[in-house]
């Protein structure tokens, strides 16, 4: 039998992801356009929270969203509904996004245009852990009903994060939810992280959102290099 | 779910790697896979063999390095390992404080492959 030889490879597997995802972000900085990933599981409120969001910018941002969705163009509707430009991917079984579906959908909505654009990711805490989508800042959800030991079961997705929105607050009397274990273990793992306590329903917390959100989108604009 | 884009990587870089090389036959490929991926050994194997029929990494066997959760203390830069189970709740073994950034444990990378 020939015999075996060993071939270096030394190469990353998701270095095409990787690279794709740097010329997203480079290319937004320079139209200085923030683009935002908002991730969670399905059910916690992601587009509860960028329909709030479109109430509490109230126009003084240019807002465009990228919804992806295994298979339907619900949330996009609901988006556009309020007169906001919104693409809706479809990612055809697809559990993540990635840059260059990404890509596709900053070339649909002519994203040079806009202050802001929010993705709202397939609704997943595992698989868009994994992908750099290109966005400057990683956002997710937490949803009071979904428990407090989240962070112990999908801590990759904890640790990517730049803020958690632990939302439906509103639940919080009718649940044993501990906000102070969720803080713990949360900061534990990425002691960077802001924590926002919202009410997508009631409203509660979203000025706080909305504050950081629009501090995030002025340094955005004024300084491209400061994300 | 992600474990197929991911096969698709893996396959897509072994053959590329072949042709550059003049191999008759892929016989292994050596993965190093972080622990903090939660990609499952046989899940990936399972989608390598049926992406990579009739190519010349058909037959391969992936062979998966876990790497092990590596924490840097933020305090006196001690590096230490922690198993996923207790990552959120941990503290420098050397100064007792909390407060780390993760240095490794995300890795996706082929290290060489076994060829014929």
């Amino acid at each position: 039998m020939e015999g075996v030889r060993l071939i270096e490879v030394k190469e990353e597997i998701l270095a095409d992801n990787i690279k794709v995802a740097a010329e997203v972000r480079e290319r937004l900085r320079n139209t200085k356009t923030l683009l935002l990933n908002l991730m969670s599981s399905p059910g916690s409120g992601k587009t509860s929270l960028i329909l709030r969001t479109l109430e509490g910018l109230k126009g003084s941002v240019k807002l465009g969203v990228i919804e992806a969705d295994i298979d339907s163009t619900v949330d996009a509707e609901k988006v556009a509904a309020r007169g906001i430009p919104a693409i809706q991917l479809r990612t055809g079984g697809f559990c993540h996004l990635d840059a260059t579906m990404v890509t596709q959908g900053i070339d649909a909505l002519a994203a040079s245009e806009f202050d802001l654009i929010i993705i709202e990711n397939v609704g997943n805490l595992v698989c868009p852990a994994e992908f750099d989508t290109g966005a400057h800042k990683n956002v997710m959800i937490l949803s009071v009903p979904e428990g407090d030991d989240k962070p112990l079961k999908y801590p990759l997705m904890f640790t990517i994060c730049d803020v958690l929105m632990v939302n439906k607050i509103d639940y919080l009397s009718l649940s044993d939810f501990d906000m102070a274990a969720l803080r713990k273990r949360v900061l534990a793992l990425n002691p960077k992280i802001r924590i926002i306590e919202v009410s997508c329903k009631t409203g509660a917390g979203i000025g706080d959102w909305v504050a950081w959100l629009k501090k995030e989108v002025d340094a955005f604009r004024l300084d491209k290099r400061s994300v | 779910m992600h474990e197929l884009p991911i096969t698709e990587s893996i396959l897509n870089i072994v053959i590329t790697y072949a042709e550059k090389n003049n191999v008759r036959q892929v016989v292994a490929i050596n993965l190093r896979v972080g622990r903090l991926s939660d990609l499952e050994d046989e899940w990936i194997q399972r989608y390598f063999d049926y992406l990579s029929k009739g190519t010349v990494a058909e037959g391969a066997k992936l062979k998966i390095e876990r790497t092990p959760i590596k924490l840097q203390c933020n305090s006196c830069a001690t590096s230490y390992e922690v198993e996923i189970t207790n990552i959120s709740d941990t503290v420098c073994p050397s100064c007792g404080k909390k407060g780390s950034k993760l240095i490794s444990g995300r890795e996706y990378y082929i290290k060489d492959m076994e060829v014929q």
